[in-house]
């Protein structure tokens, strides 16, 4: 490959690229192979697709690319040019998508999406409910190209942001455009990007370093992963548009050690963009140099805080700092460098606003929050997986247009947004516009863009204590208030969801996470409480009838309660008496029914009962230590 | 691995320009203790001795470096590493039923290795699959929707002697 030695060059190549690059009328199969889609059998799939295609079908396309998002019923695949949406696919259904798709040009009805059995198919990916409400702008490329392919980006207008930037505009006006679209950090905290790059324009000093975090760590959130391993290089365009903007001469991309497809594929996308000169020293002839690699974590989620991760890229102990100085700041960057830090979706939405101008960018979203937002949905929804939408639109289309509702047809209950450091939404909120300032108004936060969706049957207690574990767990340790706070509360409810919970815990939980949430020295701490204060603030009842009624409604913390068996309902199958460790479940000629003095409330006959004949109530009268029969 | 052969200026790419010494020697120490994991499943203290000498940093502040991060270990590890996740998607559908039934069948704890090296059990945030859940991954390779039945057939690909289930 030669190196692009002006602008010039790049145009010609990318006028080329479109013309070779998927040609019209070839008949070509888009398969995702995300991690999702792999883990599904997507390799095996096209394996035998190319053996199925053999030479008869020789100019038939196989572009594998990165994930569409519709993960819950990959593998997914794309034909074209009938456009036909398949999902499902198995590797035995090589020979009908050959035979009757390639060479026939009729879709294989059994792959297509359906809602219901009593419903039309849907053909097209335009029309399956999943994606009818999504605007592509930072997965734009995730389904289209082959993230190992440059000249697959380029064919689809890739790096043409950057060569607008290099040939017309100056960095001042790169910098404006992104102020004037109004970006907000897609990381979580919705701080504009226009602002930040400022900051470190302005900061003293000739050598700065622009940084992606991709180490995204909240449970249940994915999106970053798949910009990373789907379209690399719209990343890498993004990072050298702010880099051409703030002046910056090196850049990072910080990512987690649990994604190894992203860090392969970003090396690759590295490795390749500096042979064709789009990296490295004089991008495309001009004066302007940028050498990006990749840095890799260790398994520590609050290095995804800014001065947290620094220190890692340093080689320190992850342990974030008081700021200021910010990152931004001569001596708050690495090294000592001014930085700039952005999340990776954030750098995915430069290259289309500098291409399409801020003024198509503000179009699209609300005033305040322009863009789209990727989600991660899921939980108990029909339809999980990656979701680009429009700021603005409300959680109740994200969740019942979209997602399809709940699954099983059970009642919506709650809707977590933001993760760890996010809260939990209520019903009244379905009609909420998602944008960063109505969730931290509702309570919640839009985070990285996590959404995991809870029905009836999940217990808000116990979630917010699986939250909790969670960033108890990972406290680094640094500042007492988390450290010890974060172990306190998760002591609280431990207790509270195990029926051992008294009289004033409560109070004492939204107390020591008050202090938490002010005390801590960085985000990781003063998130941490946020689960407990919007589930406490929404949810409040329940809380009450864990602590003084022993009962959980979502009936899924043991230890509380009383068990009885609805006789009416019950069939005399026995299973509860053989699951029961503690004898509790007695026989008698015509039913069973269990003993109270020696029921431990384990759930055990619970799960086993097949027809749900034994009942969860309110309190307990007796218990083991109040009677001190069974010891 | 050979410690004396690395190149510090190498392994960090071309920021070493603007750079000092001790600067440079740190900043590749993270991805030198990840290539030693690579190569000898764990962190070896003879190793990490050596990286010491040639970096010229105390071996007290490697390990401070190394035990801060959950992925590094300090003792050998199991043939095939089990992670069951335990993010919010999978614990809602429930990941902890398989990790009791990994734990109830090999008698370890999350955490822990079987005495024979066999498998080593851990519990992981999330692997980004949630669509899948409840996932566990078998070294690199990701099983998804995990219910009774297919915890069974997890265990026989676990007891599966020297297949290739993607090994390190």
């Amino acid at each position: 490959m030669e190196k692009i030695k002006s602008i010039e060059e790049f145009n010609n190549l990318r006028l080329l690229l479109k013309e070779e690059v998927f040609k019209e009328g070839v008949p070509r199969i888009r398969m995702c192979c995300g991690t999702a889609c792999t883990a599904s059998g997507s390799t095996k799939v096209v394996a035998d697709l190319e053996r199925e295609l053999g030479a008869e079908h020789k100019s038939v396309e196989i572009v594998k690319t990165g994930c569409q998002g519709f993960c819950q019923q990959g593998p997914v695949m794309k034909v074209e040019p009938w456009g036909y949406y398949y999902q499902k696919v198995k590797n035995s259904d090589a020979h009908e998508i050959v035979s009757s798709t390639i060479s026939g040009g009729f879709p294989v009805r059994k792959l297509l999406y359906r809602d219901s059995v009593a419903t039309q198919p849907c053909e097209m990916m335009e029309t399956v409910p999943y994606y009818k409400k999504q605007v592509r702008i930072a997965l734009k490329n995730n389904g289209l190209i082959d993230p190992r392919q440059i000249y697959h980006y380029i064919a689809v207008s890739g790096y043409t942001a950057l060569a607008k930037a290099l040939s017309a505009m100056t960095p001042d006006q790169v910098l404006q455009e992104v102020d004037n679209a109004n970006l907000r950090g897609r990381g979580g905290a919705g701080f504009p990007a226009g602002q930040k790059w400022r900051h470190s324009k302005k900061a003293p000093g000739t050598i700065k370093f622009v940084i992606a975090n991709g180490d995204e760590g909240d449970p249940g959130a994915f999106m970053d992963r798949s910009i990373m391993e789907g379209d690399p290089h719209g990343l890498l365009e993004g990072m050298l548009l702010c880099a051409y903007a703030i002046g910056a001469q090196y850049g990072f991309v910080y990512v987690r050690h649990e994604y190894p497809l992203a860090v392969v594929n970003l090396k690759l996308a590295i490795k390749q963009a500096e042979e064709i000169g789009l990296l490295g020293k004089n991008i495309m002839g001009t004066d302007f140099s940028c050498q990006i690699d990749v840095r890799e974590g260790a398994g520590a989620f609050v290095c995804g805080e800014s001065t947290a991760l620094v220190a890692s890229i340093e080689g320190d102990r992850g342990f974030p700092r008081p700021r200021p100085p910010r990152l931004s700041e001569p001596g708050g960057g690495v090294w000592g460098f001014p930085s700039n830090l952005n999340n990776i979706e954030t750098y995915a939405c430069v290259p289309p606003i500098i291409e399409n101008g801020a003024a198509w960018f503000k179009g699209i979203g609300t005033e305040n929050s322009p863009g789209t937002k990727v989600f991660a949905l899921t939980g108990k929804v029909k339809n999980t997986g990656l979701v680009e939408v429009p700021m603005g639109i409300t959680l109740r289309e994200i969740i019942f247009d979209i997602g399809g509702g709940i699954l099983d047809g059970k009642k919506f209950k709650a809707v977590q947004t933001g993760g760890p450091s996010g809260g939990c939404l209520p019903e009244e909120f379905l009609d909420l516009k998602v944008d960063f300032d109505s969730l931290t108004k509702a309570g919640s936060m839009m985070g990285s863009g996590g959404m995991v969706v809870m029905d009836e049957d999940t217990c808000v207690v116990d979630v917010a204590k699986f939250f909790l574990s969670f960033t108890k767990e990972e406290s680094c340790g640094k500042c007492p208030p988390c450290r010890i706070g974060t172990y306190q509360m998760l002591e609280i409810l431990e207790r509270v969801t195990t029926g051992k919970g008294v009289p004033g815990d409560i109070e004492r939980l939204e107390k020591i996470a008050r202090l938490v949430k002010k005390g801590s020295l960085c985000g990781l701490g003063q998130g941490a409480p946020n689960p407990i204060l919007s589930t406490l603030k929404y949810f409040r009842e329940e809380y009450e009838e864990h602590v003084h009624d022993k009962y959980c409604r979502a009936k899924v913390c043991s230890g509380l309660g009383s068990f009885t068996i609805e006789h009416s309902e019950c069939f005399l199958c026995g299973l509860c008496k053989q699951a029961c460790a503690f004898h509790a479940v007695k026989e008698t000629r015509r039913s069973y029914f269990i003993d109270q003095s020696m029921c431990t409330k384990c759930k055990a006959c619970f799960m086993a009962c097949p027809i749900g004949a034994v009942k969860i109530g309110k309190g307990t009268r007796y218990t083991r230590e109040k009677t001190g029969i069974g010891r | 691995m050979n410690i004396d052969a690395i190149d510090v200026n190498e392994s960090i790419g071309l920021v070493s320009e603007v750079l000092n010494g001790h600067d440079k020697r740190k900043g590749i120490l993270v991805s030198t203790l990840h290539k030693i994991q690579l190569e000898n499943g764990y962190l070896p203290e003879d190793i990490l001795r050596a990286l010491s000498r040639k970096l010229s940093i105390p071996l007290a502040e490697i390990y401070s470096v190394a035990s801060f991060y959950k992925q590094f270990h300090f003792s050998p590890r199991g043939k095939k590493i089990v992670r069951v996740c335990t993010g919010t998607a999978c614990h809602v559908r429930g990941g902890a039923k398989v990790e009791n039934a990994l734990k109830d069948r090999y008698h370890i704890k999350a955490g822990q290795t079987t005495p024979d090296l066999k498998l080593t059990l851990e519990t992981v945030g999330c692997v980004g699959c949630c669509g899948l859940a409840p996932v566990v991954t078998i070294n690199e390779e990701v099983m998804g929707t995990i219910g009774p039945k297919k915890i069974k057939h997890l265990i026989n690909v676990i007891d599966e002697e020297g297949v290739a289930h993607g090994e390190n």
